[in-house]
Order: C-alpha cells, then sequence, then structure tokens
C-alpha cells in the first residue's frame, strides 16, 4: 500500500524534509516517487541484504577519476603527468623535523595530541597568517587541523550543509567539492568559468565568469559557495576584483564563502595571492582551507586545515572530532617546525617557498612551449602547478574508438595506453550537464623533474610528427 | 489524507519529530527561522542539524584540567613510555629512503605495502583468504573506521544496538548519521569479592529484546574499553545467533585483540559460523604498536560490506599518510614473523602490562577502591562509591564520578576518567560509582599513582 512507506529512501528524503520539500509532498506528486522503492522494506527477511545495505549518502557516488586512472597508471608504467605531486625528493627540513619527532626524546609525539590540532602546530599556524591576514587568529578557537585539505574541506560541508541547501560550485572543480556536497544532503549548483578568447596565447587570467551567469546561480536557498584560488586545474589566480565580486554576493544573499587555497604560495610573477577572509566583510563569513602537502611538497603526509571567524570553525570542529578525533602527533610536530623555519626566511632567497617558485615558473614555460609547438594549445597557469591544455587538434587526428568515455577521457587512455604519457582529463572536474566543457581539454602536471618534463616533450613532439 | 500519510510516517522517526512540531504543529514559538529569513542572524542558521545535540567529548573538559594541574595521569590511553625502536626506525628509514613517492600520495583505500602486510596476518588469523584490495580499508585511526562505516551503513531510522559501557564515539557518530542508539549495558554479577571484567555480563533476554525489525547494526567491542572484558566464545554466539536471525550487520570494534592477559583467548566475530559475511572488524595500528599519536587504523570484512565504507573514506579523506602506512607495514612483517616466539613484541607487551595490571589491582583493593581485574586491553575500572562517601565533593559540578574525578585531579593530583561518560543519558547512574584508570604507563608513574592513592586512604582514617 503506497501509505506504509516504510522504505529507506523515501523516509530519508521525510525525514530531512524542508520547507520546499514539504511543499512537495502535500501536493503529492506522485510521478516523481519512485514505485521501485516501495520494494526495499528492511523488515522483509526475503529482501536481500545487499539491496539495502547501503547508506543513502552514498547513492549515486562512484569511484573518483583518481582510483581510475591510479589503476590504468599501474598497468601501464607511463611517464606521469597525471596526478598532482612532485617526483623529486620532498624538502629535508621537513622530513628531517618527522624523523626527528618519531626518534627524539619526547616520548610523547607518538601519542594522541590536542583533537583540533597539535599546539606547537596551531601556535605556527597562528603566528603565521596572523601576519598575513593582519589579524590575531585564535590558535584554540580559530583553527582546525586536518587530515588534509581533503578532511577540511569534507568537515566545512558536512558541519554547515543541510538537506536542501545550495552550494555554489564553479567549474572546472576540484573533484571532491560536488560528491561532499551530495553526501550533505546539500544541492550543488554549478557556474563555470570561460575562456574569453579562443586564438591567441592563453593564460588563466582569460578564464572569467560571466558577472550576470554568476548572481543569478544565488538563491534564498544558498548556503555556501567554494572557491578555488589558485585554482586546480586552470591554475587562475583570481583578482581582487573579481573576489569582491563573488564577495558582494556573499554578503547580500548570506552566504558561506569557503576559500580552497591550498596552493596559496604557488603564484607566479605578475600574480598576487589575495585573500578572502582579508577583504572588508568577509571574515566573518569565510573559511579558508589550506595544505602542509602542497605547502612543503609532502603530499603523501595528508595533514591540512581551516581558519575562520569560532562560529564557523567551531562546527567543522566538532564532526571533525567525531570523524578522526586527532590528527597524526608527528606530523603535527613537523610540518609546525617547517612552518616555523620558513617563517624566519619568508621573502627572503632562502625562503622555500621562493625557491618553489623559481623552479616552477620555468618549468611551466617550458611545458607551455612544447604543448603550443605540437598545437595543443596551453592556458599558462598564474599559480599552482598544473596546465589545461586544448587537445582538439590533434585529437582528430587520432582514431580514440578503442576507448570510452567523454572525448577527453578517451584520449587520456589512448595517450597513456599508446604514448605512455599520463594526464588527467578535465571533464572530471565538470558536473554531468557541463561534461562537455571539458572535453576537449587534457591537464598535466608539471611539478616534475625536468627528466620527466624531457621525456614528455619527446613524446609529443613525436606524436605530432606521426601525425603529420 | 496526505497530512496524516506525512504526519504518521514522520512520527515513527525521532529526527523527524522536531521538525514535524514546527511544520504540521505550527508552534511558531519554536519556529527556527532556518534558512527562510535572510535577515536573520546567521548564526542561528549556520550549523547542520546533524550536529544537533553533539557537544564536545569528555576528553577535551579532561585534557584542560590536566594541562592546568599537571596531575598523575592515568586518564586517557596512552603509554608514558617509547614506542617500540623498530617501529620508530622504520618511519625514519622510509623516511631516508631513495624511494621519495613515499612522500607522497598512495593508495585511496590502502597503501599497498600495508594492506599486503594486513591480508598476510588476518588471513592466517581467520583461516581465509582476506583481498588486500577488497577486503581491507586503511582508515585514520578506529575512529575513522568506526565513522565510516556507521555513515556508509546506517540510514536515518535505523537502530544500532550499542553494549555499555561503550567506548564514546559510537553514539554521536550514529546520531549524526540519523540512526538511533539502542543501548544495552553489561551488569556485573557479583558485588563483593573480587571482581573479573568476565563476570560484566550481558542479560540474555535482554539483549534479545534490543532487536528490532528496525535494528541494521550491532557495535561489540572486544576486548572491552573501558572494562578490559574479553567477550568467550559462547557470549559471541549468542550475538552471532540474533545477527543472524534479524539479519543484522555486527561491527567488532577489536582494537585490544593482541592484549589478552593470561587464561583469556582473544576470539574474531568474523570466524564464527555465518558471521563473515555480515561482520566488519575494526583494528589499530596505534593500539598494536603503542603509536597512538600515528592515527592509522584499518577495518576488513566481505567485500560487499567494505565497498561502502571504502567508498565514503574516498569521500571524506581520500587517503592516509604514505610514510606512517609504510613504517607500519614493516612492522607488521617484523611482528608477522615473530609471532608465537619471544622475540614478539606482542608477547613481551602483554608481559610487560599484567604485571601493572596486578600491581593496580593490589593497591586499588587496599584502598577500598574494588577494581574490575581486565582480562584484556590497559584500563582497569574502580568502584570508588565507598572512598568517595568519605569525602566532600561539593565543590565540583556533574554526576557523581565526574565530581570525583576533578576531585581526585585538582586536590590529590591523579588522574582518571569518569564512567558515566560510557553511558547513554539514561544509564549514567549505572557508571556513576566508577573511574577508569589506565595501567600502560612507566613503573614511576605507577609508584606515584600508588603513593597518592595510599596517602589518600591514609588521610581518611
Amino acid at each position: 500500500m503506497i501509505f506504509q512507506i516504510e522504505c529507506d529512501r523515501v523516509l530519508t528524503p521525510l525525514c530531512y524534509i524542508t520547507h520546499n520539500t514539504l511543499q512537495l509532498l502535500l501536493h503529492l506528486d506522485f510521478d516523481s516517487l519512485k514505485l521501485p522503492f516501495f520494494n526495499l522494506h528492511r523488515g522483509s527477511k526475503e529482501s536481500s541484504r545487499t539491496s539495502h545495505v547501503a547508506a543513502d549518502r552514498l547513492k549515486g557516488m562512484q569511484e573518483s577519476v583518481w582510483v581510475e586512472f591510479i589503476r590504468l597508471a599501474q598497468e601501464v608504467k607511463p611517464v606521469n603527468l597525471g596526478q598532482g605531486f612532485p617526483d623529486f625528493a620532498a624538502p629535508e627540513f621537513v622530513t628531517k623535523a618527522l624523523s626527528d619527532a618519531v626518534t627524539g626524546p619526547n616520548v610523547l609525539l607518538n601519542q594522541y595530541t590536542r583533537g583540533f590540532g597539535h599546539l606547537r602546530l596551531v601556535n605556527a599556524l597562528s603566528k603565521l597568517y596572523s601576519k598575513l591576514l593582519g589579524r590575531e587568529l585564535d590558535p584554540l578557537t580559530e583553527i582546525l587541523v586536518t587530515v588534509g585539505a581533503y578532511e577540511a574541506l569534507y568537515c566545512t560541508i558536512m558541519a554547515l550543509v543541510n538537506p536542501g541547501d545550495e552550494v555554489i560550485i564553479i567549474e572546472p572543480f576540484f573533484d571532491c567539492y560536488e560528491p561532499m556536497t551530495k553526501m550533505a544532503g546539500g544541492i550543488p549548483v554549478f557556474v563555470p568559468l570561460r575562456p574569453k578568447k579562443t586564438h591567441g596565447p592563453i593564460s588563466s587570467a582569460d578564464w572569467v565568469l560571466d558577472p550576470k551567469e554568476f548572481a543569478s546561480k544565488f538563491t534564498n536557498k544558498t548556503k555556501m559557495i567554494i572557491v578555488n584560488t589558485p585554482h586546480n586545474p586552470l591554475g587562475k589566480v583570481f583578482t581582487r576584483s573579481e573576489l569582491e565580486m563573488i564577495a558582494e554576493l556573499c554578503k547580500k544573499h548570506n552566504v558561506i564563502c569557503v576559500m580552497d587555497e591550498v596552493y596559496e604560495w604557488l603564484v607566479f610573477k605578475g600574480s598576487e595571492h589575495i585573500r578572502m577572509a582579508t577583504l572588508p566583510g568577509m571574515w566573518e563569513r569565510t573559511i579558508t582551507v589550506g595544505s602542509a602537502g602542497k605547502t612543503f611538497s609532502v603530499t603523501g603526509w595528508k595533514l591540512g586545515w581551516l581558519y575562520g571567524p569560532h562560529e564557523l570553525t567551531r562546527p567543522a570542529q566538532l564532526l571533525h572530532q567525531n570523524c578522526v578525533y586527532t590528527c597524526a602527533t608527528p606530523i603535527q610536530e613537523a610540518v609546525a617546525v617547517g612552518f616555523e623555519i620558513e617563517m624566519e626566511r619568508m621573502g627572503t632567497p632562502d625562503s622555500y617557498w621562493q625557491d618553489l617558485i623559481e623552479t616552477l615558473e620555468p618549468k611551466r614555460d617550458r611545458m607551455a612551449k612544447f604543448l603550443t609547438t605540437v598545437g595543443m594549445a596551453p592556458t599558462v597557469p598564474e599559480g599552482g602547478y598544473f596546465m589545461i591544455a586544448d587537445f582538439s587538434e590533434i585529437g582528430s587526428k587520432v582514431n580514440l574508438d578503442s576507448e570510452q568515455g567523454t572525448k577527453d577521457y578517451r584520449f587520456v587512455k589512448w595517450l597513456s595506453r599508446n604514448k605512455k604519457l599520463q594526464g588527467i582529463p578535465p571533464s572530471a572536474f565538470y558536473c554531468n550537464e557541463h561534461k562537455n566543457l571539458g572535453e576537449d581539454y587534457i591537464r598535466f602536471c608539471f611539478f616534475k623533474e625536468e627528466t620527466t618534463l624531457e621525456k614528455a616533450e619527446k613524446i609529443i613532439v613525436d606524436l605530432k610528427k606521426s601525425l603529420t | 489524507m496526505v497530512t496524516l500519510l506525512v504526519f504518521r510516517t514522520m512520527k515513527r522517526l525521532n529526527l523527524c519529530k522536531l521538525l514535524l512540531d514546527k511544520y504540521v504543529v505550527l508552534n511558531l514559538k519554536s519556529y527556527r527561522s532556518v534558512g527562510f529569513d535572510v535577515l536573520s542572524s546567521r548564526t542561528s542558521h549556520v550549523v547542520a542539524d546533524r550536529l544537533n545535540g553533539i557537544q564536545e567529548n569528555v576528553w577535551v573538559e579532561l585534557i584542560e584540567l590536566a594541562k592546568e594541574v599537571k596531575p598523575v595521569n592515568l586518564g586517557q590511553g596512552f603509554p608514558d613510555f617509547a614506542a617500540p625502536e623498530f617501529i620508530t626506525k622504520a618511519l625514519r628509514d622510509a623516511l631516508k629512503q631513495p624511494d621519495i613517492f613515499l612522500n607522497q600520495y598512495t593508495r585511496s583505500y590502502g597503501h599497498p605495502r600495508l594492506v599486503n602486510a594486513l591480508s598476510k596476518l588476518y588471513s592466517k588469523l581467520l583461516c581465509r583468504e582476506l583481498d588486500p584490495l577488497n577486503e581491507i580499508l586503511v582508515t585514520i585511526g578506529a575512529d575513522e573506521a568506526i565513522y565510516c562505516t556507521i555513515m556508509a551503513l546506517v540510514n536515518p531510522g535505523d537502530e544500532v544496538i550499542i553494549i555499555e559501557p561503550f567506548f564514546d564515539i559510537y553514539e554521536p557518530v550514529t546520531k549524526m548519521a540519523g540512526g538511533i542508539p539502542v543501548f544495552v549495558p553489561l551488569r556485573p554479577k557479583k558485588t563483593h569479592g573480587p571482581i573479573s571484567s568476565a563476570d560484566w555480563v550481558l542479560d540474555p533476554k535482554e539483549l534479545a529484546s534490543k532487536f528490532t525489525n528496525k535494528t541494521k547494526m550491532i557495535i561489540v567491542n572486544t576486548p572491552n574499553n573501558p572494562l578490559g572484558k574479553v567477550f568467550t566464545r559462547s557470549e559471541l554466539e549468542m550475538i552471532a545467533e540474533l545477527c543472524k536471525k534479524h539479519n543484522v550487520i555486527c561491527v567488532m570494534d577489536e582494537v585490544y585483540e593482541w592484549l589478552v592477559f593470561k587464561g583469556s583467548e582473544h576470539i574474531r566475530m568474523a570466524t564464527l559460523p555465518g558471521m563473515w559475511e555480515r561482520t566488519l572488524t575494526i583494528g589499530s595500528a596505534g593500539k598494536t604498536f603503542s603509536i597512538t599519536g600515528w592515527k592509522i587504523g584499518w577495518l576488513y570484512g566481505p567485500r560487499e560490506l567494505t565497498k561502502f565504507p571504502q567508498l565514503l573514506h574516498e569521500n571524506c579523506i581520500s587517503s592516509c599518510a604514505t610514510p606512517l602506512q609504510e613504517a607500519i607495514a614493516v612492522g607488521l612483517e617484523i611482528e608477522n614473523e615473530h609471532m608465537g616466539t619471544p622475540e614478539s613484541y606482542w608477547r613481551d607487551l602483554v608481559d610487560t602490562l599484567e604485571p601493572k595490571r596486578d600491581r593496580m589491582a593490589k593497591f586499588l583493593t587496599t584502598v577500598g577502591m574494588a577494581p574490575t581485574v581486565p582480562e584484556g586491553g590497559y584500563f582497569m575500572m574502580a568502584d570508588v562509591s565507598e572512598i568517595a562517601s568519605k569525602i566532600d565533593l561539593d565543590a565540583e559540578t556533574g554526576m557523581k564520578d565526574y565530581r570525583f574525578v576533578k576531585w581526585l585531579c585538582r586536590n590529590k593530583k591523579l588522574q582518571g576518567i569518569p564512567i558515566s561518560a560510557f553511558y547513554c543519558n539514561e544509564h549514567r547512574n549505572l557508571g556513576e560509582n566508577f573511574i577508569r584508570f589506565c595501567f600502560c604507563k612507566e613503573e614511576t608513574t605507577l609508584e606515584k599513582a600508588e603513593q597518592i592513592i595510599m596517602d589518600l586512604k591514609n588521610s581518611l582514617l
């Protein structure tokens, strides 16, 4: 009977009822109630366990793009410009700090530390960011240390987004924003950056939001917007006026601004990283996320943080407490030491971050050059260590029929299997409806040894020759 | 009719009751301006509902007190002596190795070297081939294993049976998933004379009555924190029968699996007939190698169950720290070789802890704090009612055990943990006579604790 609704999938939307959902039910739009739901009665011993095992919050979740392409890379062993991490050694001053932490005389560095962040680390973060924000950041109440920027984003979204809340996500987006929003029951609302030119050298600065289109995405259900600057995969560094445009809308619509600033130290000549939290009226509604992995080239350490006003960090702290409880002590100790060292030499020639930029900029230029030479039009990034390139000209000369998926997925797999060069398909960074916006592009990471980039260059140049 | 439909269905769900009051009954005073009024103060509608009722846990308050008072700390469960050298050396070596990828991202569901080592170890212990890729997930400590398991499998309205006293995160995570925790206590079957954790038992009728057609999951912790109880085969069989009868998933928190004292045996639920397919088992490197601060744990079970926490983990944490996983893999490879021999670290740990346990049980008994002698783990509960009745606890606030713990910390500089924290609100009285002490401490720490306890007794005569 239709009124004996006891199965999970109908109960879930009822449970998380919002104003609009209640209205929908009161109007009883039966066409939208899918009949198969009614068969999944939990009490039925005859029903297969597996069919009702998983929680609804996992509905629609699939393996991420990384899992598929890591597997491919393991199979093919290509020159890997796919996933974003360096293929050279992490800086010694941090690895030494970790080694010292675990083998040193302070035995408690191998035991539990403070849940919201190891004291030495939150103090270092407070010192650093207080300077950069021009305000005193309370280390205990305004900072949370997390398992990478990933967990910072997860805790922020799960702690602040209710079912029915809209979350604006700017495309192309780092792929976790969408599934995290959905897991919280939120509704992702996508708005793309588009290149304002199609010919000639393209910079990531040329990828812009359309102000009208952007403003139209804010509704009375908008809870949050997620902005990534410097941006992955574009490398765009949002300008002050672009951030101000976003800020005005956030203030007008009372929206929380989540700033994913993991590449904050990797900004090339001519650009400046601006922190949304420093804009007028934005401190009280902004959570900013950072990453030790990107800061010190130790992506495998999985340590990150978020900071913001206590009203916003507190819910994230509580969620973190019940999710992982605390992060690894020796790693936090080592990252704290790394920050103490870097803070001393910030702005000087000894700065690791300065050295990183000076190492990466020529790599960026080298890659942009060889991609251009072969007719793969790159977007030259202003920050970060990724570059996207339009491969459609080359792609049209290659038979991609043996592969499956959108055009860029097929090209990336073909390139990996046949030419042993791996990138990442950017349509993974678009919602389903907008995948076409990404399907002419491929993303490469240039944070690699010179020898790796040489090999990549050779493969690309040979590919071009083989097609002429 | 429609309103009746909505009304009746929603009445079944505690989670919805609050909302129902607001929408259908239209109680304007309690009408929260959730997202409706953009002019309303931001803070009032900021937080997601899943955090309703979630507060800072017991550890935060007591850690703050410990920082202030600097007591002899037998509270939180970690050793105050060095972690074993073969593990810390393994991490140091991982960092120096030419394989620079040990500092970069590794496989999301678990670093290959570690899942292979876990597979090798547990395949032996489970007597079945454990698929390292599909039947294991590496997590941020056992905490995240519990989080991913519950969040991936519990829907709003699902009931989750939790045995009291329980490790404190089971309840808030169940609630965050929209689940309904259903509590059933272990009770001591004797009140006089020496009490062992084996004397704390479930009432079979009471346990059976907790299983309904809404029961999705039961969480069992063995060896148990805080009791130290090691569930016997027949106790596990009783639970297993109910799980099979009611089609319930069994989550086994077995983090103290290596810390079982003479006379007891750790039995894995996953090895009982008909239980592999419905059991997820959780382990912890922190407890395994005395490195609680490394926060690496794992869960294993049939693919049909593990794939869901794997998916949740992938979208929550993404992957765990590579160098830590590498070092733990090395540690497991070494221990795998040494298991059952005099070189075994786990044997050494048990041989070290057992006399500490006995020492603590003795001095607690001497002073009239009746201990429950644990069969496993490294915690001991003691009944403080006799001693507490001779002390003026009025200066402190909270339940009796909280007041005693805070008084003991402030006035005698000895810290324990109040046991009512491990009970649901309705059953807190079951824990309020007890304190928990950790005995995984240096001899000097235990000497100081003993001295404080003896002085306390003398001062009350």
